[in-house]
């Protein structure tokens, strides 16, 4: 990897573009929805520029498709959304997930159900961890907190992508798409795609068997077959959790939060440090796979925890299943449309700490 | 002896693989099968190819030719051709659909394909029903024809009329070729090998989107014998659907 000197202001929204353009992303497929509409503006012109290809297409359930599309013929595609027409793309996500083909989806998460509102949320967490369309699927998902990571995690969801054979998920909000911060661009110097491309489609010629990408598996024991490979795959990704921990390792309190509440968290976590009490933030990155041996690390070692999400409680699901057998986690609920500032945080943490 | 007398006069094209079929007695899909298979030979097209199959009966194409394919969900082949060719415009993408997939739930991806004049092919096998399933409505279902949820026939004030999907897509812009052939009889069956031949030389030229509605049989699901299925094109389908090129950028005229 090479850091390039120069830094830049950009918007999160600008920054996964602008990833996706170093990890060497040949099509863009987008439609038009508040609040990543950013992407597929600043595509339209840069990807075209970068001898790439960009579509607008009739809606998210095609530009989901286009991406299926681009991914079988082993290229390096995009289409990001936000959540309502992310529930549209999941159609092709179950088929990119069951023929395991590569491709990279933003989800610049807002408020929902239905139409909701267009500020940050973290509704969509189910969705993004659980396999969000029909049938028995994972893929990875990763929580980008910062500008920053909003442009290394789609490099590094390229590489995922691909090594892997699966459709990754960029689980960003409204602020995280809407804020500018300065970043360092850089250009990986090596494009991961293992395990290579003989799988890919790429015509069929007299020295090979013909290549067939699929999800459909009729004859008796055959999907039973698919599945167990598909879980085996998934299983070895529990090897790639990432997450960040700041000031856990003294901590009497783990505040257990993702994203752009994982920042606010960590600036309360800060205010209560600089007040000598000892509260410490647990942040996955890689929100599917969940990073629960980490987890259960800090909950052996006695610690408590308090989970906060902008949703009625989702994540959760993960924090309590990965500590289950030594603690619990409180819960606070932050809802949409209403981000709250460190101190009003103050509350809720004390509580927590304080055991009440 | 007399074995090593004989001469092979009629054989499958290569692109073709050697295998049972499992399309009902007197169904089109394996003629349409062949005049794909035929062309990929003749127009020495079967390396160059990623084939974008559809759900319905045709999903299973893509074991009949010996050719790179991927399934796309139903009704969104258009779209998945659109992202492959997008990817390798040095590709030859066509898609192949039955009318309920095309017609019905993927009515959006063909029109938009289309009229964004993607340079791919499109394969449209129109018999009425939505055969897999079991014969239910299509949208091409004629008016009076009983289908399992039309037991009482297709009614217009109720189910609204067949979809004449041709002269949709010869209305626009990106659309290069436009037409519909048969495969009820062997002259037809020549006729349409002719349009699809049209519809993949203006991929191969970079002209635009060609579209090839093939007017089929499905026996089973009809309740008909074979060759009352046939007569069925002539008598009901073709004089509602009818054959011709409705659209070729390349020549002045055409029907339209």
């Amino acid at each position: 990897m090479t850091k390039q000197a120069e830094r830049i202001f950009v918007k999160g929204n600008e920054a996964i573009a602008r990833g996706a353009l170093a990890a060497k992303c040949k099509c863009f497929f987008g439609y038009p929805i508040t609040p990543q509409n950013d992407i597929p503006e600043f595509m339209s012109s840069a990807i075209i520029k970068a001898g790439g290809d960009f579509v607008q297409a009739e809606s998210e359930i095609a530009a989901a498709n286009m991406l299926l599309g681009a991914g079988a013929a082993g290229v390096r595609a995009m289409t990001s959304s936000s959540s309502p027409g992310v529930s549209l793309k999941q159609e092709a996500i179950s088929y990119m997930a069951g023929s395991e083909i590569p491709a990279v989806v933003v989800n610049m998460n807002r408020g929902g159900p239905g139409l909701g509102d267009i500020g940050p949320a973290q509704g969509d967490y189910y969705q993004s961890t659980r396999g969000g369309g029909h049938g028995d699927y994972r893929h990875f998902t990763l929580g980008p907190a910062t500008v920053q990571e909003a442009y290394d995690l789609t490099i590094r969801a390229f590489d995922i992508a691909f090594r892997h054979r699966t459709p990754v998920l960029i689980l960003g909000d409204a602020i995280l798409g809407q804020m500018k911060e300065p970043i360092v661009p850089w250009e990986p110097e090596n494009i991961d795609d293992e395990p290579g491309r003989d799988w890919c489609l790429d015509g069929k010629t007299p020295d090979r068997e013909k290549r067939l990408l699929k999800s459909l598996f009729l004859q008796e024991g055959e999907l039973a077959g698919q599945n167990k490979h598909l879980q085996a795959k998934y299983d070895a990704w529990e090897e790639l959790t990432e997450c960040e921990q700041f000031e856990t390792e003294d901590a009497e309190l783990v505040i257990c939060a993702y994203g752009s509440i994982a920042r606010i968290a960590k600036s309360a976590v800060r205010k209560f440090r600089s007040q000598g009490k000892k509260v410490g933030l647990f942040r996955p990155i890689t929100l599917y796979p969940f990073p629960s041996k980490e987890l259960k690390a800090l909950a052996e070692q006695g610690k408590r925890f308090l989970t906060i999400e902008q949703n009625l409680g989702q994540m959760l699901d993960d924090v309590r299943l990965a500590i289950r057998t030594v603690a619990d986690s409180d819960f606070y609920a932050i809802y949409p449309g209403n981000l709250p500032t460190p101190d009003e945080l103050e509350e809720p943490i004390l509580n927590s700490l304080e055991g009440k | 002896m007399s074995e090593m007398n004989e001469k092979l006069v009629f054989d499958r094209p290569k692109s073709v693989i050697d295998r049972a079929t499992h399309y009902c007695p007197g169904c089109h899909h394996g003629v349409a099968h062949r005049l794909v298979g035929e062309l990929l030979d003749e127009m020495d097209l079967a390396e160059k190819v990623i084939l974008t199959t559809s759900i319905g009966c045709s999903v299973f194409l893509y074991n009949y030719l010996n050719v790179d394919a991927v399934e796309a969900p139903h009704g969104r082949a258009p779209a998945v051709a659109t992202g492959i060719k997008r990817a390798r415009p040095e590709h030859f993408v066509f898609t192949y659909q039955g009318d309920g997939d095309l017609a019905s739930i993927g009515m959006a991806e063909i029109i938009h394909a289309a009229n964004r004049g993607e340079k791919i092919s499109v394969i449209f096998v129109n018999n009425t029903v939505y055969g897999m399933t079991g014969g239910q409505m299509a949208p091409t279902t004629l008016i009076g024809q009983t289908t399992t949820t039309t037991p009482a026939g297709r009614c217009m004030t109720h189910e609204g009329a067949p979809i004449r999907m041709t002269e949709i897509i010869a209305s626009l812009g990106g659309v290069a070729y436009a037409a519909r052939g048969s495969l009820d009889n062997v002259k037809n069956i020549r006729k349409a090998k002719k349009y699809i031949k049209k519809a993949f030389e203006f991929q191969l030229s970079g002209t635009g989107f060609g579209f090839v509605e093939l007017l089929s049989a499905c026996p089973t699901n009809w309740k008909m014998t074979p060759l009352a299925a046939n007569e069925r094109i002539q008598k009901e389908m073709i004089p509602y659907f009818p054959l011709g090129v409705f659209k070729d950028v390349s020549e002045e005229g055409g029907i339209c």
